[in-house]
């Protein structure tokens, strides 16, 4: 696992309260981490602030799942 | 004939009035509490009845710079020893999401539900129960920080649970939705006034017949570094005890000057009386009055003639169908300001008059602190077992009176009496002030 998984799934573990092992990459945010709109709203705001990128509104709305989380950052983290 | 009279039983104005329907008993059948004497009602009533103190040296944050040092706050800790542990009580994930005063509030509301024995699972039972609870302040450490966060890194780091984490009818909000309560759903804000206020209008929606059971009371988290210097720029709070905090609120005492600042939750379950009886609940005491006034003087100061003290006084008595005479305890506003407590004092001693050698009158906030919008709650709480156990906790640190008094300011020790009548007083900025009656139910 890349190391923006790693702090991806650190992140969402810590705001979400769940098990680590149940953060997998197709972890949808919503139906399988419990998350409500407002959670993923914060979620997005931490990934933006750990990772140093931004994540306009219409981007945030297509990452619904763990993996979509992380494929987000890596290619914009390097950009 | 006044055993029978309810809370609102209709006076002779409301008689008539054909639109006055006929008003319901309304008793207590749970308690519930989050203070700085500890984390539940057992604890801090032991503590309180001791005449220890809630008060201590702020450690939490930077205080060097704020004239006042010293505040009662909650004993935080593992839940042992009195201690109160929050995730007890709410998910670490969840208390991240809101203020301190929702986390109190949704404590020392589960501890009145069960006490109460209540947990409505029927729909019929849940539509039926109501929320109010109110605050004076709500969440300003949320805004505080929040405010820091804007000016710092600008609007994309406001989190979304910054508002419902501040509002203070979500309070209400929280508790409704862990315990599925989905009559009336409502809060109070009328800054020290807001506990006694928000029982006194829980306990109408149950003696008109809005709701048979109301969860009610007042929470209140503002031991922060704003509100501290907020209150100090007032005047308002303590600062000669700040190397000796115990002795810092010393209601009626010659060397007060000013209140020291508490913070908690007071929550009681108000129930129908035949409602409450039907199901066999304990029941502690009934809420047989409730007096309401303005004092229309000034932001911050009471009306130096007592006037509006007096006149809520009067108007919950009345509602009560009590006399002065039969008044056994009086849980004080007396917030150890230098002005307060002898308005107060002068204004009850006009209304007893004679009456004055037979009655025992204390400040719990001696003890606890001043818990603003959760104060008239957690008072209203020890004026309910004030009468389960007959006996008047103490004002401690009442060394040397200000005043001559008739009254019994039962210093420095509890008060062991018969206890049946009870009048319990909060006065807020704004001039708002709220009085509670309370009677031991007798069948």
């Amino acid at each position: 696992m890349s190391e923006t998984a790693d702090k991806v799934k650190k992140i969402v573990v810590e705001h979400l309260g769940v098990e680590e092992s149940k953060v997998t990459e197709n972890a949808s945010f919503i139906d399988d981490l419990g998350a409500d709109s407002l959670d993923t709203v914060e979620l997005v705001m931490a990934f933006e602030e750990e990772f140093g990128v931004e994540i306009p509104d219409d981007a945030a709305e297509t990452i619904l799942t763990v993996g979509d989380a992380v494929n987000f950052i890596e290619k914009n983290k390097a950009s | 004939m006044r055993s029978r009279q309810g809370l609102l039983h209709p006076n002779d104005e409301c008689e008539r009035s054909a639109t006055v329907r006929e008003m319901r008993r309304v008793v207590i059948t749970g308690l519930g509490m989050v203070s700085p004497l500890g984390a539940n009602v057992g604890d801090t009533w032991k503590r309180l009845l001791k005449g220890e103190s809630g008060a201590a040296r702020v450690e939490t944050f930077e205080v060097e710079d704020l004239p006042c040092k010293i505040a009662c706050q909650i004993p935080r800790g593992d839940g042992q020893n009195g201690t109160f542990n929050p995730d007890l009580w709410m998910e670490p994930k969840e208390q991240r999401k809101v203020d301190d005063f929702i986390v109190y509030a949704v404590a020392a509301a589960s501890e009145a539900l069960d006490d109460a024995d209540w947990h409505p699972e029927s729909y019929e039972d849940q539509i039926r129960t109501g929320t109010l609870i109110g605050s004076g302040i709500g969440g300003l450490e949320g805004i505080e920080r929040n405010s820091l966060l804007l000016a710092e890194k600008g609007p994309r780091r406001i989190s979304p649970f910054f508002i419902p984490g501040s509002l203070i009818n979500l309070a209400s909000g929280h508790v409704s939705i862990r315990h599925g309560l989905k009559g009336p759903n409502h809060s109070v804000v009328t800054a020290c006034s807001t506990g006694a206020h928000a029982i006194g209008d829980a306990a109408r929606l149950v003696a008109l017949g809005d709701a048979d059971v109301m969860v009610a009371g007042g929470a209140e988290s503002p031991v922060i570094r704003l509100s501290l210097a907020g209150f100090a720029a007032c005047k308002a709070l303590s600062t000669h005890f700040n190397d000796d905090p115990t002795r810092g609120s010393r209601p009626y005492d010659r060397d007060r000057d000013g209140f020291v600042m508490g913070e908690g939750a007071g929550i009681v379950v108000l129930e129908e009386y035949e409602h409450a009886k039907a199901r066999g609940a304990k029941i502690y005491a009934e809420v047989v009055g409730y007096g309401l006034s303005g004092d229309a003087y000034h932001i911050t100061a009471p009306a130096s003639d007592g006037d509006g003290a007096y006149r809520c006084m009067s108007a919950a008595l009345k509602r009560a169908g009590v006399t002065p005479d039969e008044l056994d305890y009086v849980n004080a506003h007396g917030t150890s300001t230098p002005l307060g407590d002898e308005i107060e004092l002068r204004a009850f001693e006009r209304l007893v008059g004679d009456s004055a050698h037979k009655i025992t009158m204390s400040s719990t906030k001696s003890a606890v602190g001043h818990l603003l919008g959760a104060a008239g709650a957690v008072e209203a709480i020890f004026s309910t077992l004030a009468i389960r156990d007959n006996v008047a906790p103490p004002t401690i640190n009442l060394d040397n009176p200000s005043v001559e008094t008739k009254i019994d300011l039962c210093a420095n020790a509890k008060r062991e009496k018969q206890i049946d009548v009870v009048l319990s007083n909060s006065f807020g900025f704004g001039g708002t002030n709220a009085s509670l009656v309370l009677r031991r139910v007798v069948d």
